[in-house]
């Protein structure tokens, strides 16, 4: 192994400092060439509609089925926390907030995350790597409008859908334990809920974070798999970055907005 | 048509990757209409020397004349539009895989042109008939070996009738047959399109077979140029021994290190 | 046809995705469509500690409307509490009492007007005169001990 001195270190770490720099101007000006650049393709609605399918619908099931079973949890821990307070029937209320202003849009952003923010970074990466990006470049076509843009806007379309989609199975989950198997008194576990929870302040916040954590992690995906080594190494690497550096920017922007949102200053 | 007798020019152009010099004022220039083949070692630069004619990477200075624009001072948009008017197949043959064969071939020409459905199909029934895969039409890309895989490519990168065609490496890796068919095929397309044919290669007795002009770069240079017969011919010792493929010569078997028997016996300081 | 269900499938994911929000809209957070037409109403607490806005406001247990905003009456120092009738309930006595009440020992507030006797009725913006503020546990236990002292 090399040694290095300690002059040749502080080299080394103002060099890392500046890659990661470079890194991030260089995905800045990829994601406003991939939006913004010169006009759109002829066919890109078509492309959009096919990303849509890969992107969200496929990433449908484990969304289906991470709801249910998160409702169905949180209605079990807070119907036994609850009622040591005698305040079965808020559970109804517990289950809303949790899951709009928070588990809903989290959870669902990582699960993106791995299902689909990997994949994509896979498929552009190995796009990369068999020359298809740099052929579309010779033909004449712009990959970032090409493949890029249509992947973005999936993305960015997808994971509020499937947040509001998350949230809703997961209230009914979490109902159906509630009501079905503990005996809350169905009555008052909805008017409960829709005493508490506001159309504004809850479901709309939750939109609006899903919508934050739709850019970021498909961003990030998107540009890993760009920007990626085209080799099976680099390709392994890019993905591996995509799910760290996505997951990490959901739970880190997560607490920035529901200070902004939620907290009273 | 210009009258400029040279369809891509580099004049004085530098490349760098990180802070190794690939190119180091290089001149090229490469006739119109003609097959020129750009040799070299592995790790010369040829490759480069490719994507900096196609425009995917920037020199550090100099200037890279294509079809009479200079690619450095061109806008994104002018380039891609340049671009039509250039060919490249790609040494894996770049196929997009979720297409199929027939789409792939008809692929530029949906996009750049507003052709109706049966048009687009009987050219790309006669670009595939050049290459001789006209039967593969609904085949998709995995579905075909390594050397059909480059034919449709070329049938691909033909479809638009472009100036220039550059292959890099076509024929590494192909078994002698599809070697022979694709040799046959590039000097077929460059007689009958009138192409500018730019071929990257260090496969020897191929490349000479069909280069009406070679140059052999190394060392951020131009080590030689001429025809094929010149060069054959060439007394400069590094041509010699890239052109009859010898081992150790002025091109070093061994990589720049310390001296051999300093390194064993002296230790690490680790 | 492979491109169909395709289509099929993002749209049906996409109708999936707006029904969702619907429901979201409509079954959770109880928002009514169109604004049903209601008229305000003012009522003066001493003290409104834990009612909040959102409120519901019910006569004899049925929902007729809710509190829309709470503000501190500079002048009489008084929690001034806003709330939003559904126009359909437009029979209120003038002299009914508002009272804030708790569902259950430690549920949510809510006011709870009961009915008194005039012939007119409240019209929009007009005041309750008569109201009955919130229980505070800590005074009613001061209150529960102060007797027991004197008591004795």
């Amino acid at each position: 192994m090399r040694r290095y001195s300690p002059l040749e270190r502080v080299r080394l770490l103002g060099r890392a400092g500046l890659d990661v720099l470079a890194a991030l101007g260089r995905s800045v000006i990829f994601l406003l060439h991939a939006l913004l650049g010169r006009g759109g393709l002829r066919e890109g609605f078509a492309l959009l509609v096919r990303q849509l399918y890969s992107v969200g619908v496929l990433s449908l099931a484990i969304v289906v089925v991470s709801g249910i079973f998160i409702g169905m949890v949180l209605s079990l821990q807070g119907y036994s926390i609850l009622s040591n307070y005698g305040s079965e029937q808020a559970v109804g209320q517990m289950i809303a907030l949790t899951l709009l202003r928070e588990l809903g849009p989290v959870v669902t952003a990582l699960l993106f995350a791995g299902r689909a923010g990997s994949a994509l970074a896979a498929e552009i990466g190995n796009m990369k790597a068999t020359e298809q990006l740099s052929s579309l470049e010779m033909i004449g076509v712009d990959p970032l409008k090409y493949v890029i843009a249509p992947r973005l806007w999936a993305g960015f379309i997808s994971l509020p859908l499937l947040t509001v989609i998350f949230s809703v199975v997961g209230i009914w989950g979490g109902a159906m334990v509630a009501i079905d198997w503990l005996g809350v008194y169905e009555g008052s576990f909805w008017s409960n809920m829709q005493s508490s929870v506001s159309f504004r302040a809850d479901v709309l916040n939750g939109v609006i974070k899903s919508m934050v954590f739709a850019v970021v992690v498909t961003w990030i995906a998107v540009f890993q798999g760009y920007d990626c080594d085209p080799t099976s190494e680099g390709i392994s690497r890019a993905t591996t970055r995509t799910v760290v550096y996505a997951s990490l920017a959901v739970l880190g922007l997560d607490f920035i907005l529901t200070a902004l949102m939620f907290g009273d200053f | 048509m210009s009258t400029n007798p040279y369809a891509v020019e580099l004049k004085g152009v530098t490349f760098r990757r990180g802070e190794r010099t690939i190119f180091d004022a290089i001149d090229l220039r490469i006739p119109r209409g003609r097959i020129t083949a750009i040799m070299g070692p592995s790790g010369s630069g040829k490759t480069t020397l490719l994507r900096l004619i196609g425009a995917q990477l920037k020199p550090l200075s100099g200037e890279v004349w294509v079809a009479d624009r200079n690619l450095p001072t061109l806008s994104r948009a002018e380039l891609f539009d340049l671009r039509k008017q250039m060919g490249v197949l790609f040494q894996s043959g770049a196929l997009f895989t979720d297409l199929d064969v027939f789409e792939n071939v008809a692929f530029p020409l949906r996009v750049h042109t507003d052709l109706p459905d049966e048009m687009i199909r009987d050219i790309v029934l006669m670009k595939l008939q050049a290459v001789g895969l006209r039967g593969a039409v609904e085949l998709m890309p995995d579905e075909l070996s390594g050397g059909m895989r480059r034919r449709v490519a070329l049938a691909r990168a033909i479809a638009l009738d472009p100036q220039i065609l550059m292959y890099d490496e076509p024929f590494a890796g192909q078994d002698p047959v599809a070697m022979g068919v694709l040799v046959r095929l590039i000097r077929l397309l460059n007689d009958a399109l009138g192409i500018t044919s730019i071929v990257v290669s260090h496969d020897l007795a191929e490349t000479a077979s069909i280069a009406d002009y070679i140059y052999i770069v190394g060392d951020g240079q131009v080590l030689a140029q001429g025809t094929p017969d010149e060069l054959m011919q060439s007394d400069n010792p590094r041509v010699q021994q890239f052109m009859k493929g010898t081992a150790d010569g002025p091109i070093p078997f061994h990589f720049p290190a310390a001296d051999y028997a300093s390194e064993l016996l002296g230790g690490t300081d680790a | 046809m492979r491109n169909r269900t395709l289509e099929i499938g993002v749209g049906l994911f996409l109708l999936a995705g707006l029904l969702a929000l619907l429901l979201l809209s409509l079954r959770v957070s109880g928002l009514s469509v169109g604004h049903t037409d209601t008229y305000k109403l003012f009522a003066y607490f001493d003290n409104i500690a834990g009612l909040s806005v959102r409120s519901k406001v019910t006569m004899a247990g049925v929902t007729i409307g809710k509190v829309t905003a709470i503000d501190l009456d500079r002048d009489s120092y008084t929690g001034r509490v806003t709330m939003e009738i559904d126009r359909d309930v437009d029979i209120l006595p003038t002299d009914s009492t508002a009272s804030i009440l708790t569902a259950g020992l430690l549920g949510e507030k809510y006011i709870g007007i009961s009915v008194g006797g005039e012939e007119e009725v409240l019209a929009d913006g007009d005041v309750i005169r008569d109201t009955q503020s919130s229980l505070v546990l800590e005074e009613l236990i001061g209150k529960f001990l102060l007797n027991s002292v004197n008591k004795e």
